[in-house]
């Protein structure tokens, strides 16, 4: 089971996460924004997530952190 | 197996000032990790430059330490001389070091000084607001050059690894880049390689990290990533240049 | 203790040695060369085991003792006119980072690359900030080789104590000439993390103990710089208010004051001498610390009873003229000889200059 947790109130909304995503399931959130301004990143399903670590790998931020049990 | 990706504790927990999808952050993690894999993060100096980095002071969580434009490297040879046992390395950016530093890290790698030098190449200089460095790309657009580089007027972009590749000091040298996961696992390998052979007393070691500016290139992050790979990584190969512990 | 014979120079990095300095960073130019060709054998020697490195540059060597200052130890640079002038930013630099450290000037002539021989033409730099921004060093001008030995221990304390750079103004002749001198015990230095908390000594995020350094001359928030300043000025007021020394000699039947600092004064002592021995009054206020600045022992000694006049002799146009214009406060005529070009001020000439300015009282 993937444990997958964002911290919102860090992301700006590069997108490098997205871009790295091999199974595509990360977007910025259409209808939210953090205090800084930024449409967060979400993850669309995290079930499917196989916890390679790109999306990690790739933030600027440390928004991102996955833990596989 | 468990498998964990979270954020290291040896980086603070202050929100980094840095622009969407800027390469400081994945490389202070790189940094960060290295260190705490290395396990000597309880007697490190990080040297913080002049230009963006410059508030690097605030995101390392151990010994900080601020240099002027360019001297990182003569300060890290002050303080490696006085705690030669202590793991010291500058973070450096392509003005700071390949410009107004050139002779201050020259002299280091000359002399094998035991230090260690994280060297961001972005092309162009960030904190002021874009303008041309010594690693701009011919023809690359920046606010002092309007109209591209002009090869025939400013010469072309310098090449850090290759150059001190050529000095006896060097120990060990390597280019790096940002754009893809597995480029960033090989970036943290070099960065740790480069502060292992530190530990063992070897000589100089520099790690060239290609990065972006989105902000000042004018690019989304994702598309300053493309330009990186396309237009940065033909003139700027990536590679180990020199490893005198492998030879 | 026996005296010793000792070049001025080398007089000055051994007292630094004995007063726990460790770490010599430097640049080879005349007239100060012999300093850190002194610390290139001494440092290694069995009793010392300290570091002489040569910078690629003045600029190398001020920023090399940034960063072992910011380890806590002692450490020091010296050069001459020049080489200072490209030190400054550096100076400024540990001024705001609020780091210790010790920087000799051997002063030669200026402006430019100037001259080889000694000059007294960087009084401004020393004491105005050489560099940027709103600092002061705590800057010391030996008037002989044993002052010099002297001011070097005070230097590294006082550095120490305001966690400020000290600079040992000498001149080409302190540096050049040979005197006997009485050298100070060998001290060891050693950090102390409880006395010096700022310091880089190592820091466990995991296990906390103390601060982690965080060293820096950068404030970008205006009100972050304003605290630094309300600290830093603050202590220029501590300094100014404890740290002023001054030789006054001479001063008892006075009726010209000379003021003079180095070299200068030791000159202008012998025409008091002579003129006393032929029952002409002269005294003189020899400020030992250019900065800070004896400005009431100038004023005091300016308005004694009996004094009618204050020469002020440089070997530069006038730089400490200003501070002395200060003091005096227009309470008293002030007459000046200097002579730039490192062109040394003549006993006859001073002599001349009181004898003119005597007539004419």
């Amino acid at each position: 089971m993937v444990k997958f947790s964002i911290k919102e109130e860090l992301c700006k909304g590069c997108e490098l996460c997205v871009r790295a995503c091999p199974k595509k399931l990360l977007q910025l959130s259409p209808d939210k924004l953090n205090e800084k301004g930024y449409h967060p990143v979400m993850i669309t399903d995290e079930s499917a997530c196989v916890a390679c670590g790109s999306c990690f790998s790739t933030c600027p931020d440390t928004v991102i952190s996955i833990v596989k049990e | 197996m468990a498998v964990e990706y979270k954020a290291t504790q040896l980086l603070t927990e202050k929100p980094r000032h840095y622009c969407p999808g800027c390469g400081h952050g994945i490389i202070h993690r790189l940094v960060a990790e290295a260190i705490e894999e290395l396990d000597v993060h309880g007697d490190v100096v990080g040297i913080s430059p002049v230009g963006c980095s410059v508030f690097a002071n605030n995101y390392f969580n151990f010994d900080m330490v601020n240099a002027l434009h360019g001297r990182a490297p003569a300060v890290g040879t002050g303080i490696k001389r006085a705690k030669p046992d202590s793991l010291v390395f500058t973070y450096q950016g392509d003005g700071d070091l390949a410009s107004i530093g050139a002779a201050e890290v020259v002299h280091a790698a000359m002399r094998g000084e035991k230090i260690s030098t994280v060297f961001v190449n972005n092309a162009i200089y960030g904190m002021t607001g874009g303008q041309m460095a010594p690693t701009t790309l011919v023809g690359q657009k920046t606010t002092t050059s309007p109209n591209g580089r002009d090869e025939d007027w400013c010469g072309s972009p310098i090449r850090i690894c290759e150059m001190l590749s050529t000095l006896e000091g060097t120990y060990y040298v390597e280019r790096v880049a940002l754009d893809t996961p597995g480029h960033i696992n090989q970036a943290k390998k070099a960065i740790k390689k480069a502060f292992q052979y530190q530990m063992e007393g070897k000589g100089y070691c520099l790690v060239e990290v290609l990065s972006t500016c989105p902000t000042n290139w004018s690019m989304s992050p994702v598309e300053s990533m493309d330009w990186l790979k396309e237009n940065m990584i033909p003139y700027y190969p990536l590679g180990v240049f020199k490893d005198k512990g492998a030879e | 203790m026996a005296k010793k014979l000792m070049k001025g120079s080398e007089a000055i990095a051994e007292a630094a040695i004995r007063n726990g300095c460790r770490f010599f960073f430097g640049y080879p130019i005349t007239p100060q060369t012999e300093i850190p060709e002194y610390f290139s054998e001494r440092m290694f020697e069995e009793d010392v085991k300290g570091c002489f490195l040569q910078a690629e540059s003045e600029v190398s060597a001020i920023n090399m003792v940034y960063g072992a200052a910011t380890t806590g130890v002692r450490a020091m640079t010296s050069s001459s006119s020049p080489g200072i002038s490209l030190k400054q930013e550096g100076i400024s630099s540990l001024c705001a980072a609020e780091l210790p450290c010790v920087i000799v000037n051997v002063m030669r002539g200026g402006p430019g690359i100037g001259s080889i021989q000694a000059g007294q033409g960087d009084y401004y730099q020393a004491v105005k900030g050489g560099g940027h921004g709103d600092y002061h060093l705590i800057v010391f001008a030996p008037s002989s080789v044993q002052e010099a030995i002297d001011c070097m221990g005070k230097a590294f304390d006082l550095a120490d104590k305001y966690r400020t750079p000290a600079m040992i103004c000498a001149d080409g002749i302190i540096a050049q000439m040979m005197e006997p001198v009485e050298l100070p015990d060998m001290k060891e230095y050693k950090v102390d993390p409880a006395k010096k908390p700022w310091a880089a000594t190592g820091y466990d995020c995991k296990n906390p103990v103390g601060q982690r350094a965080d060293i820096t001359s950068l404030y970008v928030e205006t009100e972050e710089l304003d605290v630094l300043h309300e600290r830093l000025q603050g202590t220029y007021k501590v300094i100014e208010a404890n740290e002023v020394q001054f030789e006054a000699y001479n001063m008892e039947k006075a009726e010209i004051v000379v003021t003079a600092f180095g070299t200068v004064a030791r000159i202008a002592k012998s025409v008091i001498d002579e003129l006393e021995a032929q029952g002409i009054h002269v005294g003189m206020i020899r400020p030992i610390t250019l900065w800070p600045f004896p400005y009431d022992a100038v004023h005091q000694a300016a308005t004694q009873n009996g004094v009618k006049a204050v020469l002020d002799v440089e070997m530069n146009a006038g730089q400490m003229l200003d501070d002395v214009k200060i003091a005096v406060n227009g309470e008293q005529k002030i007459e000046f000889l200097g002579h730039c070009g490192s062109h040394l001020p003549t006993v006859e000439e001073i002599k001349a200059k009181i004898l003119a300015m005597k007539e004419g009282m």
